[in-house]
């Protein structure tokens, strides 16, 4: 058990991940009520928008000037897809039974994510921040992880700011409380949802680069499980809730790691642990919760539209 | 209205990408023109997309460019030898899928792959129905030959229409435990595999060697290669005091394991088998590769001198992918084919005979020449008579080949 300080960090961190992705699901279906399933995809090409941004500039850039640069790519690229997708693939459907657009949105996954097979059959490398590790007493912290520990709660900050305090962001509250009312009060609708679908997918694009400086790789699948995590990630949290997204990525990555260390130690489930169980013991725990707070950890609204 | 028009749309693109997805071999122009006479295909199943296409595309172009050599020397009077590549993206179902492709054409008449030995486990059955021989250029887990009690001793052929030119991990795991102890010094060691036919068969193998010669393990854990998160297995391995990693698996998965291993402070070498040994893995693993190791089949084919004239041609021919590692094995996989169907068509006074499945198939167990790997041939179970082994590390960014050496068990 002495290595637990330094697997409650890798938690963490495989949490925050999950959370920055969960905002996107969360926020969409507060206002819409529709579960994106293509946001995960949105999150593979924000991943590749970077690396493009990347293989754009000249040799020997330093990630210092570099990396600024590849967020920005990232976000312009997942924004234009998403704010394409909400504009072509998901309005014309606003009014339809609520299945149609949730098959759209699988359909927009598959599309997606072939499309980018079709130009990157297999991983491409992304770069990396050079320096070694951070120790902190036993805790070490690898560079590329610097960039998620400082990006997630900057990125919940100005979330929680913008949501609060800006004209848009109330218009946001006000749309997902009810949209009609909101629309009698002036409040182009069409705009804040089609605003959500970019907030979403800006964070999920900041996810995707730390993905990539993580794990030194992005490639065309890689939206599909961690999509999945994050969709789980948000209803956890309480899905509609955007605190809730980060708090149950966060648990989400915890029961993950923690499950994946420490599983095998309990006598007689020698054969639960290993990294192959984290995935099961993640949904699992998602049962769990279904089962015993439907709303989700941190929801308030009764699921009545859900 | 629209609506339902936009429905419409989105179902067609889905059902277009779903169609892609159904034929990934695009590119399969193999063999030469038809030139008259009798034409012979040579299935190539391989996976020619995703992770481990640049492995599977140096299979598919090594073969092609066995069935080209053949055509140009006219090897087998009145034969045009062609390539029919398939896609199995390293999945079993589509494995099989492939397999049962190729046996419904009655032109197939010997099948070159595939790269997993998972995959091959699906596909064994249907090509043995059809009496079609099927050579692996890089299958090495031994159940394949041997059948699933091989490790008891017990050592039995399921599959007479299966052959590999590859070594199996029989041999090649304990071939890396006993260069690790007795050449490298590790005494301590974290194993961990990906739970597939190869990887867990691999890291079993080379664990019994291991411990026989008085080596520690210091913990064994599994991966999941499909999800990129090793962080809690790393910390693991850290707080463990291995000084060396095991790996049982492929390039995707270790590129990224040996670099989180390294991010994490912990500078210890991680050693897998030929699933790890490709040019791909040390670009995913990056810097901190240097030092990493593998076990690969057979002897490094630059340095052959039976090879020397294959990496020539290869490099002629003008293939946009490298021949990567089995590139050597799968030419004379499919000079096996070539071989058999040569000594089928002589036999028949230079014509292909109506049951030319059943004749070829038995005649690929004998066949005996000399390729670009070495000596080729088949013993009882199907597997290669060669049966060598090189150590590889990573050095400059690339691999430089270390030792060649048979396994003495």
């Amino acid at each position: 058990m002495h290595e637990l300080p330094q697997q409650l960090v890798n938690g963490l961190l495989l949490g925050s991940m999950y959370g920055l992705v969960a905002i996107g699901y969360t926020m969409v279906y507060g206002i819409v009520q529709l579960i994106n399933f293509a946001h995960g995809e949105i999150f593979m090409i924000g991943g590749f928008g970077a690396f493009w941004v990347w293989t754009a500039l000249p040799g020997g850039t330093t990630m210092w000037v570099a990396l600024p640069l590849m967020i920005i790519g990232a976000i312009i690229v997942a924004t234009l897809v998403a704010v394409g997708a909400e504009r072509f693939a998901y309005r014309p459907l606003r009014n339809a039974p609520r299945l149609a657009p949730l098959i759209t949105a699988i359909g927009l996954s598959i599309v997606l994510q072939q499309a980018v097979w079709a130009w990157y059959p297999s991983s491409v490398v992304f770069p990396e921040i050079s320096g070694g590790p951070f120790h902190l007493g036993s805790i070490t912290i690898q560079t590329g992880d610097v960039f998620l520990l400082i990006a997630a709660p900057l990125s919940m900050a100005f979330l929680g700011f913008f949501v609060k305090k800006t004209r848009s962001g109330r218009g946001m509250q006000a749309t997902a409380q009810d949209p009609d009312t909101a629309k009698l009060m002036g409040i182009n609708t069409d705009r804040i949802i089609m605003m959500a679908f970019a907030l979403g997918a800006a964070f999920a694009a900041i996810g995707a680069v730390a993905y990539g400086l993580k794990y030194g790789e992005v490639n065309f699948k890689m939206g599909f499980l961690l999509g999945l995590k994050a969709f789980t990630a948000a209803v956890l949290g309480g899905i509609g809730n955007i605190y809730g997204a980060m708090i149950g990525g966060i648990v989400l990555g915890l029961a993950e790691t923690l499950t994946t260390a420490y599983i095998a130690d309990v006598p007689g489930m020698q054969q639960l642990g290993g990294q192959s169980w984290g995935n099961t013991w993640a949904f699992v725990l998602l049962i769990l919760v279904l089962l015993f707070r439907p709303q989700g950890l941190m929801g308030e609204r009764v699921a009545d539209r859900a | 209205m629209r609506s339902r028009q936009l429905i419409a749309v989105t179902a067609a693109l889905a059902a277009g990408a779903l169609t892609l997805t159904a034929c990934g071999s695009r590119d399969d122009k193999g063999g030469a023109a038809d030139a008259g006479g009798t034409t012979v295909v040579i299935g190539v199943d391989a996976p020619l997309t995703g992770d481990l296409s640049a492995l599977g595309l140096g299979i598919k172009n090594s073969a092609d460019l066995a069935a080209k050599q053949a055509n140009e020397k006219k090897y087998v009077k009145g034969v045009t030898f062609k390539i029919q590549a398939l896609d199995d993206q390293a999945q079993a179902s589509s494995g099989q899928q492939n397999a049962t492709k190729l046996t419904a054409d009655k032109n197939v008449l010997g099948v070159v792959g595939p790269l997993n030995s998972s995959v091959s486990e699906a596909m064994q059955k249907v090509f043995d129905d059809a009496k079609l021989a099927q050579i692996s250029p890089a299958n090495t887990s031994p159940s394949l030959t041997q059948g699933p009690k091989w490790n008891e001793g017990v050592k039995n052929r399921t599959y007479k229409s299966y052959f590999r030119t590859a070594t199996t991990d029989a041999i090649q795991g304990p071939f890396a435990a006993q260069y690790l102890f007795n050449k490298a010094g590790k005494k301590k060691v974290f194993i961990i595999d990906d739970k597939k036919t190869y990887g867990s068969g691999l890291a079993g193998t080379f664990k019994g060697e291991f411990t026989k010669l008085g080596g520690q393990v210091a913990g064994e854990g599994h991966i999941d290669p499909e999800s990129k998160d090793f962080s809690a297995i790393v910390t693991q391995v850290k707080s463990s005091g291995a000084d060396v990693v095991y790996y049982g698996g492929e390039y995707p998965a270790a590129g990224p394991l040996s670099k989180q291993i390294k991010a994490s402070g912990t500078n210890i070498p991680l050693v897998g088998g030929d699933g790890i040994y490709d040019k791909k893995y040390v670009e995913l693993a990056g810097e901190g590769a240097t030092g990493d190791l593998a076990t690969s089949v057979g002897a490094p084919v630059e340095s052959l001198p039976s090879a020397k004239e294959f990496v020539d041609n290869y490099k002629k021919a003008g293939y946009k992918d490298p021949f990567a590692a089995y590139g050597g094995y799968s030419y004379d996989s499919a000079w096996s084919i070539i071989e058999a169907v040569k000594k089928v068509v002589d036999d028949n006074g230079g014509k292909l005979p109506a049951d030319a499945r059943a004749k070829v198939l038995a005649a690929v167990q004998n066949v005996s020449f000399e390729g670009v790997t070495g000596k080729v041939s088949f013993d009882e179970f199907g597997d290669a008579t060669n049966k060598q082994l090189t150590v590889y590390k990573v050095e400059g960014g690339d691999w430089k080949s270390v030792e060649s050496g048979t396994y003495g068990g």
